[in-house]
């Protein structure tokens, strides 16, 4: 029986290092150290908890204290780092400052909350379209016949391996006053002159719908191949509409790949900035391009890192929800 | 019945063409001789030339591909051992902030986790170990943190569809932890850590806004320099890009996937024939 190759070869090389381990483990000098580690609580088991736990502390959990710290921090507009350290060490003793100056500023410009409005109107209004293209799709791929399943399934994925970047500026080039939407039309004879579709707001939610739409379709169809057909076949039996069937069984039984796949699209693009910049109109307020702008350009780090510390805390429920789910579909599959 | 599949099947064929036909306009437009995207002028390799020539996306081409290695490597280590922590280690004291920290990157908007990896980076540039030079260590350090999430949902999700008994019985026959990983759970998941790695190679090489936040002001990365091309303009030469990059894709996904779903099948054979044999 042969295997592929990559496969004998990562079996060969786990072989050699359990080996390694092995002879190792028999060495004096192992079996001393890692008796004196045991005595201070590491074990082989505590090592692999700590190291993937100890990476998210220092690069995920530790920033977002950071970025708190430096919301509270004045900007200083000539110098690096470009604002003020919060604990100053004045006639030997240390001040703590805080400045909430930033997050007044954010409540008095009308600008940072439109934006945030607009960012969560945007993601939802996109979450909605996903859901009312991606459901349909999923069913569809879930109820194929089981040869066309994979490839159906690897043609949602493919899309998704190639660049984000080139897929979105590839729509520059459809929607464009001279791109090949406007002048298919105009050359069928519907239309006139071009419809002016780049860079307005029709545009940033065809990209962001078009971006997103495989984060949707994946945990939905996830949910509705795991369905067990015979609930429908015998509600149908009783005399059920098919419809009426869809509406009383599958839809609710699969509540968690919509809450799943909802959570997926909306919250990234409630920060979305890419699609935004590229297709959106240049008055498109999304938080995600504010919050750049307020770093890039602005060079404000305090201020951009007080619309972060908002954006995270407006987000905080969603990925909270997306959490609970994200846990008991994996846990479910046990 | 039948006109459920028809509704079905019409939603199927749209939603396909919508994600495909972007991928093919620029597959097309990048052999069109004309320098107007929009506009056919005849079939030409002439982008792809210019391409070859443009020294600078080259150079970004290159780091990118090497900073998407190395965060490629790092985030199948340190997501596998996640991903292992959450599906075998049961309850320990600090479990849920630690499942909390690894499925948060998955939706957490870019901006936020950029914007908090450079403060990280600025803050502490002056400690011994940490580089002074923001470029490809920083990137590929926000790339790790970033990717390996993903790795560990894939692995974890092998992990639960496999019953651990196996593992409990090389343990009860002596075998130490280390041991019955390399020699028992290791196989079991390297399709997983193969697709996991493929997956965080692909999300590394396509980062515009977190390697634009932890990047010195002297490094560029490919998607950098696409960035700053599209925004002067559209022009065929990205397209030839993009073209040449579905043909690897698709070129590696299929091989990927053939070769996975023939292994598959194997197992499932195997099985079943251990069951048949054991009657």
């Amino acid at each position: 029986m042969s295997k592929p190759s990559y496969v004998l070869l990562g079996e060969r090389l786990a072989m050699g290092v359990g080996q390694l381990f092995t002879t190792l483990s028999k060495s004096p000098p192992y079996r001393w150290s890692s008796g004196v580690l045991r005595r201070f609580g590491v074990t082989g088991r505590t090592t692999v908890i700590a190291i993937p736990w100890i990476w998210l502390l220092l690069f995920f959990l530790i920033p977002f204290v950071i970025v708190l710290k430096i919301s509270f921090a004045e900007t200083r507009w000539l110098g690096t780092p470009p604002y003020t350290p919060l604990i100053e060490h004045v006639n030997n003793q240390y001040q703590l400052r805080l400045n909430t100056g930033n997050y007044w500023f954010l409540l008095k410009e009308s600008l940072y909350f439109e934006a945030f409005l607009s960012s969560l109107r945007v993601a939802s209004i996109s979450t909605i379209f996903c859901l009312l293209l991606g459901y349909p799709m999923a069913y569809a791929i879930a109820r194929a016949d089981t040869s066309w399943r994979n490839i159906l399934l690897m043609l949602v994925i493919l899309p998704f391996w190639t660049s984000f970047l080139l897929r979105v500026y590839a729509w520059i080039g459809l929607l464009g006053n001279n791109g090949v939407i406007n002048r298919m039309l105009i050359s069928i004879g519907i239309i006139d002159e071009p419809i002016i579709m780049l860079q307005t707001d029709f545009a940033m939610y065809i990209g962001i719908v078009y971006s997103y739409l495989p984060f949707m379709i994946l945990p939905l169809y996830a949910n509705l191949e795991k369905h067990d057909l015979s609930l429908i076949e015998a509600a149908v039996d009783l005399g059920c509409k098919p419809w009426k069937a869809f509406l009383k069984i599958t839809l609710p039984l699969s509540m968690p790949g919509v809450i799943a796949g909802s959570m997926l699209v909306f919250i990234p693009a409630v920060g979305e900035f890419v699609i935004p910049r590229m297709l959106g109109g240049t008055d498109s307020l999304m938080i995600g391009r504010v919050l750049w702008d307020e770093f890039f350009s602005n060079r404000n780090w305090p201020v951009a890192s007080a619309v972060a510390v908002a954006l995270l805390i407006v987000l905080v429920i969603p990925i909270m929800v997306f959490q609970r789910f994200q846990a008991r579909e994996v846990g479910a599959a046990r | 019945m039948n006109k459920r599949s028809t509704t079905l099947m019409t939603a199927l064929v749209f939603g396909f063409a919508f994600l495909y036909v972007p991928i093919l306009s620029m597959i097309v437009f990048s052999f069109n001789e004309s320098r107007l995207v929009t506009v056919w002028g005849g079939f030409s390799f002439k982008w792809y030339g210019q391409l070859m020539n443009n020294g600078p996306m080259l150079d970004a081409a290159v780091l990118s591909l090497k900073i998407a290695a190395v965060t490629a490597c790092g985030a199948t280590v340190i997501g596998t051992l996640a991903g292992l922590v959450l599906a075998r280690f049961g309850r320990f004291r600090s479990r849920t902030i630690f499942s909390g920290m690894v499925t948060a990157p998955l939706v957490m908007p870019e901006v936020i986790t950029g914007l908090s990896l450079l403060l990280l980076f600025v803050a502490f540039a002056d400690l011994p170990f940490v580089p002074n030079e923001r470029g490809f260590s920083t990137i590929a350090i926000a790339h790790i943190t970033l990717t390996l999430s993903y790795v560990t949902v894939v692995v974890q999700s092998r992990l639960s569809t496999m019953d651990d008994s196996l593992e409990e019985a090389a343990m009860d026959l002596g075998a130490r932890p280390a041991k019955v990983f390399f020699a028992i759970t290791l196989p079991i998941i390297a399709p997983a850590m193969i697709s996991g790695w493929l997956l965080a190679f692909t999300l590394s090489l396509d980062d515009l806004v977190i390697a634009t936040f932890t990047a010195g002001p002297a490094t560029n990365t490919l998607p950098m320099m696409i960035f700053s091309t599209v925004r002067r303009g559209i022009t065929p030469e990205i397209n030839a890009l993009a073209t040449i990059m579905v043909a690897i894709v698709t070129l590696f996904v299929a091989i990927a996937g053939i070769s996975m779903s023939r292994q598959e099948k194997r197992r499932q054979r195997d099985v079943q024939m251990a069951i048949a044999a054991n009657k």
